[in-house]
């Protein structure tokens, strides 16, 4: 592991109640790294995510962002990060620009300088025209790509997608990730993305399989079957093995 | 593999760590700016829902106006402090009416609170860098300024039914309205971190409301009770909704209550100090109960 990982969670744990959701769960997403995050549903992807976003503090082990322990440095870890959650989290009542400028409040962002930011993040995802109109009115592709833009809003060098194309059409999903594939490439940004379409992934990419709150797989993604496997095959055959922890 | 087909035309460079290594900022100026952002969308969002605005004048209005006329000539209010003489029945009502409006308003925005956990933008809320404490005092602050503008768009109104307040009074209970705002906020705040799910929230309005409103010195005096049952009225002053009511009352006249300004601030600190434990990741509800479908027991 590098010692400036984006991200680093490492042996972390978390239960609700009797059943443990995470166990043991460690890895790194590296600095200008696009790193999927592949599991079924119920795998624990949420809850990994809620931790890193410490919506939960992590019961056992530690997570830092950029350095920064999210238990002894929660605001300098969390200013680093940006996250698109799974469910829409925008106000429909409110406007585009309404919408981001709150978020640029909760980090501190004065308004001037927000309206500023709002207007370099729609033309980045390509909906500058549709600043003063409300959420309600924009289509689920859309409203992805505005969530993407307030997830950017305070510079965040660690963006956090969970499952960010869920519900979408082709196109739509198809743009959502050159949106943030272009990120990684042209500035560098580090993207953890949990996913299970495998479409979305690339050979290079980091890829990370969890099951059952355990990481069973990791590896270039284009080398986690055997030769000549396809990754979703690969896939299905590693979350189908018993008792598989990857070493 | 998907073959990326939206490519933005050129443009500024989101990240631009060159330009500044951040744009946000972490000390009492951005405190600030968070939470005028948070107030700003509560206000937003409650000018957007004129409904909520009306129906909360309407409740009282309709106390005031059928309720309280009805009992004009039953219950008439001897002397008793704030008021000098006797009072109409109408009269004694008032600030209890506009004490209640805040009291609705409280639960409002924990349901709102409920809501936004249930639909993912309390998350957002919460990963805010800035402290959980400044983030819920933001949400609570919020509520109070719109609740304020509800109770003196009541007093607006009910200023044309004979309610003899003194206009010195409108000024004099400006704190006393935000001392009970806080309060019943600060209470809707820990409310909303019991309450689970939304539906549940039918019983907040059972257990809570009801109760606060109905044993508490808004709608008659405690002496009243006090003849008909020793236990009621030792429960009405145990309520703290009635020393809100009674800050408010001897407020508006001009008067300033101790007892009950003491025990608005104690509750006040006590509700929000739970209420800052219970969103803490560690100890609270977000950990128990926020847990993602699927990966929940």
């Amino acid at each position: 592991m590098s010692a400036e990982a984006a991200l680093r969670v490492e042996q972390v744990g978390h239960r609700f109640g009797t059943r443990a959701a995470l166990d043991d769960v460690s890895l790194d997403v590296g600095r200008g790294r696009f790193a999927a995050l592949l599991g079924p549903n119920g795998a624990g992807k949420t809850t990994l995510f809620s931790v890193i976003t410490r919506l939960y503090n992590n019961q056992t082990g530690r997570v830092s962002i950029f350095g920064h322990a999210l238990d002894r440095e929660p605001s300098r870890a969390l200013a680093r990060l940006g996250v698109v959650f799974q469910a829409r989290t925008l106000d429909t009542d409110l406007t585009v620009e309404q919408n981001l400028l709150y978020h640029a409040s909760l980090h501190g962002i004065a308004r001037s300088a927000g309206k500023e930011r709002v207007g370099v993040l729609l033309d980045r995802v390509g909906l500058a025209d549709r600043r003063h109109d409300k959420v309600r009115t924009l289509s689920g592709g859309q409203s992805r790509r505005i969530e993407i833009a307030r997830s950017l809003i305070h510079r965040p060098d660690l963006l956090l997608l969970d499952e960010p194309t869920v519900g979408l059409d082709l196109e739509s999903r198809a743009d959502i990730v050159a949106i943030v594939r272009a990120l990684v490439r042209e500035e560098g940004l580090s993207v953890l993305w949990a996913t299970h379409i495998f479409e979305e992934i690339s050979p290079d990419d980091d890829a990370i399989v969890l099951h059952r709150g355990r990481i069973v797989a990791r590896g270039r993604a284009g080398d986690i079957g055997a030769p000549g496997e396809a990754l979703a095959d690969a896939f299905r055959r590693i979350v189908a093995e018993p008792g598989r922890v990857a070493a | 593999m998907t073959a990326p087909t939206h490519v933005s035309t050129p443009v500024a460079p989101v990240i631009d760590r060159a330009a500044s290594a951040r744009i946000g900022r972490l000390d009492s100026v951005g405190y600030l700016i968070c939470l005028g952002g948070i107030v700003r969308r509560e206000l937003l969002r409650f000018f957007n829902q004129k409904e909520r605005f009306f129906s909360a004048l309407v409740r009282p209005l309709v106390w005031l106006f059928i309720f309280a006329a009805g009992f004009r000539n039953t219950l008439g209010v001897s002397i008793e402090p704030p008021y000098q003489t006797y009072v109409l029945y109408e009269v004694y009502v008032v600030p209890g009416l506009a004490v209640m409006i805040q009291l609705f308003n409280g639960m409002q925005s924990s349901l709102s609170m409920v809501y936004d956990r249930e639909v993912g933008s309390m998350k957002v809320l919460l990963t805010s860098p800035y402290p959980r404490w400044l983030l819920l005092l933001a949400k609570l602050i919020a509520g109070v300024a719109v609740s304020v503008v509800q109770a003196y768009a009541f007093l607006a109104v009910a200023y044309f039914w004979e309610t003899d307040i003194p206009p010195l009074g409108y000024l004099t209970a400006l704190p006393a309205f935000l001392a009970s705002g806080l309060m019943l906020g600060a209470i809707g705040l820990f409310l909303s971190s019991l309450v689970r799910q939304l539906e549940n929230f039918a019983s907040v309005m059972n257990f809570v409301i009801f109760p606060m409103f109905f044993a508490s010195s808004a709608l008659y005096p405690l002496w009243r009770i006090r003849e008909s049952s020793e236990t009621l009225y030792w429960i009405c002053e145990l309520n703290p909704f009635s020393h809100a009511v009674q800050l408010v009352r001897f407020a508006l006249y001009v008067q300033f209550e101790p007892v009950a300004c003491a025990v608005v601030v104690g509750v006040t600190l006590a509700f929000f100090g739970m209420a800052v434990v219970a969103y803490d990741p560690g100890r609270g509800i977000m950990a128990r109960r926020g847990g993602p479908a699927g990966e929940t027991p």
